[in-house]
Order: structure tokens, then sequence, then C-alpha cells
């Protein structure tokens, strides 16, 4: 130790563990408090080393700062308080002390310098976040957290082996940029993209987190693919092979949230879609792009949320989470719809929001790069956004139709979380340039000038003028699509099944037919051992004589062979 | 907000309202291209209007894939609970 800086990501979750035996106006505050101080302790974090440590032959870095990763712990701990805020009126009691395990934990991640750090706080964002999926207390939210481990589990394997790996090629377990020449550096980049909802596994995404509480998907939209996006930036930069993978995420997202139903598996199939533009960022790996992916990242995560609150809010109220039984709710709930909105707004990248002056900075340097292919597929992808998420969320629930649904407003703290964080997202749209100092890279960019905010104008109206000719092929349906988690869900079972009953059957026949072997060994010992057993019998002097004198005939007759 | 009055926006006029100022301001977008300096860096950027038409054009694409897509993989909702609960 070379410091005695305090851990940010440990006194959240040290913190959060004394939370569950707090109660009224002491809890309230504590929840409130503990991130700030977290945040606090994040900016006191100085350049370079704080902890290190001797671990078998490794040299452990479990505390170190530089630009991005307090701009991740930054933000990681704002939306702790953001969520926490949001979450006063929970009624459970373990998931806002989970939610801080696991917010702590993302900190505990951007500010690792090792690998083994890196992989122990990783891990323990699983575990929170798990209990977090299990706070709601049902069970269908039970089936999903049981899927949502699994593949975390998986991921976490995956990435085990990978550093294993890496530290044994290398003899070294500090966590810096890596090239994809080993086996080891695959496993580790998969184990990273795992978590970033990346192809194939993309699908436990919008599996589990529709399945939390209406504050434990707030939480949950935040931390995982962005420690993901985290890793991939230090670890990964400007690996192409990130701009393809990217680019599928975005469109994927686009695809399945414009045929989704429930208004938070819309939301959470854009969580996949934002992250894409920050896996095409750090794929593109240049300056411009690496800042773009950090600020968009920082971005998302206060948008996502102000739109998951507002779907929160919703679900508390009407009880109600498909967006074919929502409709007209801006007639009673205005603030949540206003709020709701400027969420939508910002995910869409309107001038004046946070979206804007983020994500323009990777399409720049798409620009900058020279890559037409890339630039026009991530337009494209601009104006999908607005589609799925800017118009669609906002539009089915809160207008459309009159579902004569007259809700309430959410109570007062779920009210200042979202007004909180609807000023962050027009705040950071407007005065910008805090944001950009924060960034990694010094940024030689302008998102304000004329042509740029009248060709996104024109994108993103005409898009929207795209969605209302296209409304009726929109309608929502009692439906879902298909999505990778069937082949965990229905193929594997299907496989397995079978195959469990067939082994069930061939343990039963064998433990079947044990049973009768030994059965009918112990008859046979009770036969002759038994009371009644002619070996157990008592046997008579003369007989014993007998045969100790058949015994030395034999040995007579042996000594004169 | 007065719950039992219609609103403001339940109004078919109001909403006719509404849709003519939007056609006016997607009009406005296209003409203030006109008067505002673009800097082009990729050729087609340069063709006249082009996020405006790129935009519709791309959504009305990505629509229709999802919905060819849907009729490949679009199940009834309740397809996963069904098998669940016959399995419980």
């Amino acid at each position: 130790m070379t410091d005695l800086a305090l851990h940010p990501g440990l006194v959240l979750i040290v913190g959060a563990l004394a939370l569950p035996w707090l109660r009224g106006a002491v809890r309230s505050a504590a929840i409130i408090a503990l991130p700030l101080l977290a945040l606090v302790l994040v900016w006191q974090l100085a350049d370079g080393v704080m902890w290190q440590a001797q671990f078998l032959d490794y040299t452990l870095t479990p505390l170190q700062g530089d630009k991005l990763s307090r701009l991740f712990a930054t933000i990681f701990a704002l939306m702790a308080v953001g969520g926490g805020l949001f979450a006063l009126s929970q009624k459970s009691r373990i998931e806002v002390p989970a939610a801080y395990v696991y917010a702590g934990s993302a900190i505990g991640v951007a500010l690792a310098g090792d690998l083994v750090t890196l992989f122990v706080f990783w891990e323990l964002m699983m575990v929170g976040s798990t209990v977090v999926l299990w706070s709601r207390g049902n069970a269908q939210s039970y089936k999903a957290s049981l899927r949502y481990l699994m593949i975390h589990l998986l991921g976490g394997v995956v990435l085990f082996a990978g550093i294993t790996g890496h530290a044994v090629q290398t003899g070294s377990v500090e966590f810096t940029r890596m090239a994809l020449d080993s086996p080891a550096h695959w496993l580790i980049l998969i184990g990273f993209l795992v978590n970033a909802g990346a192809p194939p596994l993309s699908a436990w995404l919008p599996d589990a987190y529709p399945e939390a509480s209406w504050s434990g998907t707030v939480f949950l939209s935040a931390f995982t693919t962005k420690a993901a996006v985290y890793a991939l930036i230090r670890g990964f930069p400007g690996t192409e092979l990130l701009i393809w993978v990217g680019l599928f995420m975005v469109f994927y997202g686009i695809v399945y949230a414009l045929l989704e139903n429930d208004m938070r598996r819309i939301l959470a199939y854009s969580i996949v879609n934002q992250v894409g533009f920050m896996v095409v960022g750090i794929g593109i790996g240049t300056e411009m792009a690496l800042n773009g992916a950090a600020a968009h990242a920082f971005a998302h995560i206060i948008y996502k949320a102000l739109l998951l609150m507002s779907a929160g809010s919703v679900l508390l109220i009407t009880n109600r989470r498909k967006c074919s039984e929502l409709g007209g709710l801006f007639h009673s709930m205005p603030l949540t719809t206003l709020c709701g909105t400027i969420g939508a707004l910002s995910i869409s990248a309107f001038p004046l929001t946070s979206g804007f002056v983020s994500k323009s900075l990777v399409t720049q340097a798409a620009v900058d790069g020279h890559m037409l292919a890339v630039w026009l597929l991530l337009t494209a992808a601009s104006a999908g956004v607005f589609l799925h998420a800017g118009i669609k969320f906002p539009w089915f629930v809160f207008f459309q139709k009159d579902s004569g649904l007259r809700p309430a407003e959410p109570p007062a703290s779920m009210r200042w979380a979202m007004i909180f964080f609807s000023v962050l997202c027009i705040g950071l749209g407007i005065w910008y340039e805090p944001l950009y100092a924060l960034l990694p890279y010094a940024v030689d960019y302008t998102p304000y000038t004329g042509a740029h905010v009248l060709t996104q104008l024109q994108l993103l109206l005409f898009s929207g003028l795209a969605f209302f000719i296209m409304l009726r092929y929109l309608k929502r349906t009692l439906t879902i699509t298909l999505d990778s988690d069937w082949v965990w869900r229905r193929l594997l079972p299907a496989l397995l099944v079978p195959l469990a009953r067939l082994t069930t059957a061939t343990l039963a026949a064998l433990r079947h037919g044990a049973q009768r072997a030994a059965a009918s060994l112990l008859s046979l010992v009770h036969r002759h051992h038994g009371p009644q057993g002619r070996i157990a019998g008592t046997w008579p002097t003369g007989g014993m004589a007998l045969w100790v004198l058949v015994l030395l005939l034999g040995y007579l007759l042996l000594y004169y062979v | 907000m007065n719950d039992d009055q219609t609103h403001w926006l339940d109004e078919p006029r109001h909403v006719k309202l509404l849709w003519r100022a939007f056609l006016g301001v997607l009009a406005l977008t296209v003409v203030a291209e006109l008067f505002v300096p673009l800097h082009p860096h990729f050729e087609i950027e340069s063709w006249f209007a082009f996020a405006a038409w790129y935009g519709f054009g791309t959504c009305v694409l990505m629509i229709v894939a999802a919905k060819a897509l849907a009729l490949l993989l679009k199940r009834r909702d309740t397809y996963y609970t069904d098998r669940e609960q016959r399995h419980d």
C-alpha cells in the first residue's frame, strides 16, 4: 500500500452490507449518502497506483487511478445515487443493498489495475445483480435469474481461463492493452463480450433485465454492460473485429425492439443497441473514437436509467408491462411522460441532449477514418434508435390510443430521481465541456455546428415520419420474438430431457439389478451362515476328529511322495 | 391535471394541427439546407437532403426487415411460460 486512499468501491460494498439493518430516515439518508461518499472518494483519486500487493508471484494493483478509470467510476457512483433515490420507496430490504454491492463492484472493476482484482470484482458484480433479480421475489424472476447466472458463470469461467493463460504466458497480471495473438487473449475478449451483450449470447440481457422489480431494472441497466465497455476500451482498443460485432449489436437491438411488446424489454434491447455504438467506437480505436465510446457510456447510463425509471413508474402504478395494454398515460402522469420523453430524445441523440454530444464523437471517428460503410451503417442505426426507442417507447406507453387508465404520478422520491436525471440529460447536452474534459484523451471537436445540427434534425425527423407512416405495421401484438435464449430454454432442454430420462431409467435399472443381486447374495449368505445355516451350526467333536484324521493322513501321504 | 375532462391532445383537430406543424418543420429542415453550409465529407453526403431521405429510407427498410424476421421468429408471448407451467 503506497497511500492511505480509501477504495470507493469497497466503501460502497461494505456500507451496503450494513443497509439491511437500518430503518426509516436513517436508511434513506444512508442510501443517498453512501454513493455520494463513493463519488467524493473517486474524485480524490490521483493518477497512478494507490494500492499494491504481492500475491503468489504476481503484483496486484487493486486500486489505481487515471482519467478513463475515474470517468467510469464517477458515472457508476452517480448512477448509484440516482438509482438509490429512485428506489427509496422499494419495499424489498435487500434490493438496494444488493444493487450497491453491484455498483461498488463495478467501481472496483473500473479502478482495478490488474486482471485478478478485475476478475474478483467482475464476479462480485454477477452476485450483486443476481440478488437484485431475486429480490423481486416471484417465480418468473427467479427462473430468469438462474438463466442469467448460468450465462454469466460461463462467461466468468471463460474470462478466468483467459486471465490464467495470460498470466502464465506473460508472467504479469497487469491490465494493459492486449492483442488477439493468443488463445488466452481471445478468451479474455470473449469473457468481456459476454457481459457487453454481444452475440451470440446477447439474449441473456433482454431475458433477465425486464424481470427485475420496477427499481431493480434501473440498476441492472447500468453496470454490467458498461463495465464490459470499460474493460474493452482498456484491453482491446482498435480491434477491428469489434467494429463488426458492434454493428451487429446495433441492428439486432433495433430489429428486436421494433417487434417487442413489453415496454422494459424494448429498452433492454436498446441497451444492446447502444452498447453496440460503443463497441464500434472501441473497434475503430482512434482517440476520437475511444473518447466517443467512453462519453457515450457515460451519457447512456443516465438516459437509459431515466427511460427505465419512467417505465418502472408506470409498472409500479399500473402493474402492467405490455404496450398493448398501455397508452394515454400522459393524461394523468404528465411528469413521468415528460421525463420519459427527455430520456427518449437523449437516446436518439437529439440536439441539446446528452446523446447528441456523445454519439457524434463515434460517428465523427468513422468519418475521420474515411470508413464510408461503417459511417452509413451508424447513421442508419442512429435513425433506427429514434424509431425503436425515441418514438416507439413513449408513443406506445404514454400516447397512442387511450387505454382509459388514469394512474397517479409515482411517489416523490421517484419523481425527484427522474427530474435529477432529466436535468443531467439536458445539462450535458448543453454544457458538454465538463464531460469532454473528463474523457481519456483531449477533445478537439465541436458538436454544435449548423451542418451537424441540421443533418441530425433531418435524419431524426424523417425517421419520425417513417414511424408514423408505417404505424400500422408497428402495432403491438401479444407476441415475443425468438432469440438465442431459445437454445438454452428450448433446444438444450429438448435434447437434455430425453438424455436425462434415459440416464434416470438406466440408473434405476442398474440400481434395481444391483438390489436383486445383493438380495440374492444376502439370502445365500443367510442360508449358509444364518441360524439354520450349515456353516454357522455347531459342529460335533466327532466330526472335528474325523477332519483332523483326514488332514493327518494327507500329511503322511505327502511326506512319502 | 384535469382527470375526467378531455385533454387538448384528445381532439382530432388538434392532432391534425400537430401533423401539419410536423410536416412544416420537416419541410423547413430540408429548405434550410440551402442556407446552411454542410461540409460533406463523403460524396454521398452532398446529394440533396441526404440525411432526410436516407433516414426515412433506412427506417422503412428496418421495419420491413423486422417484419420479415417476425414471419420466422414470432411466437405467442406465452410461448415459454406455457411449457414451464406444464413442467411444474
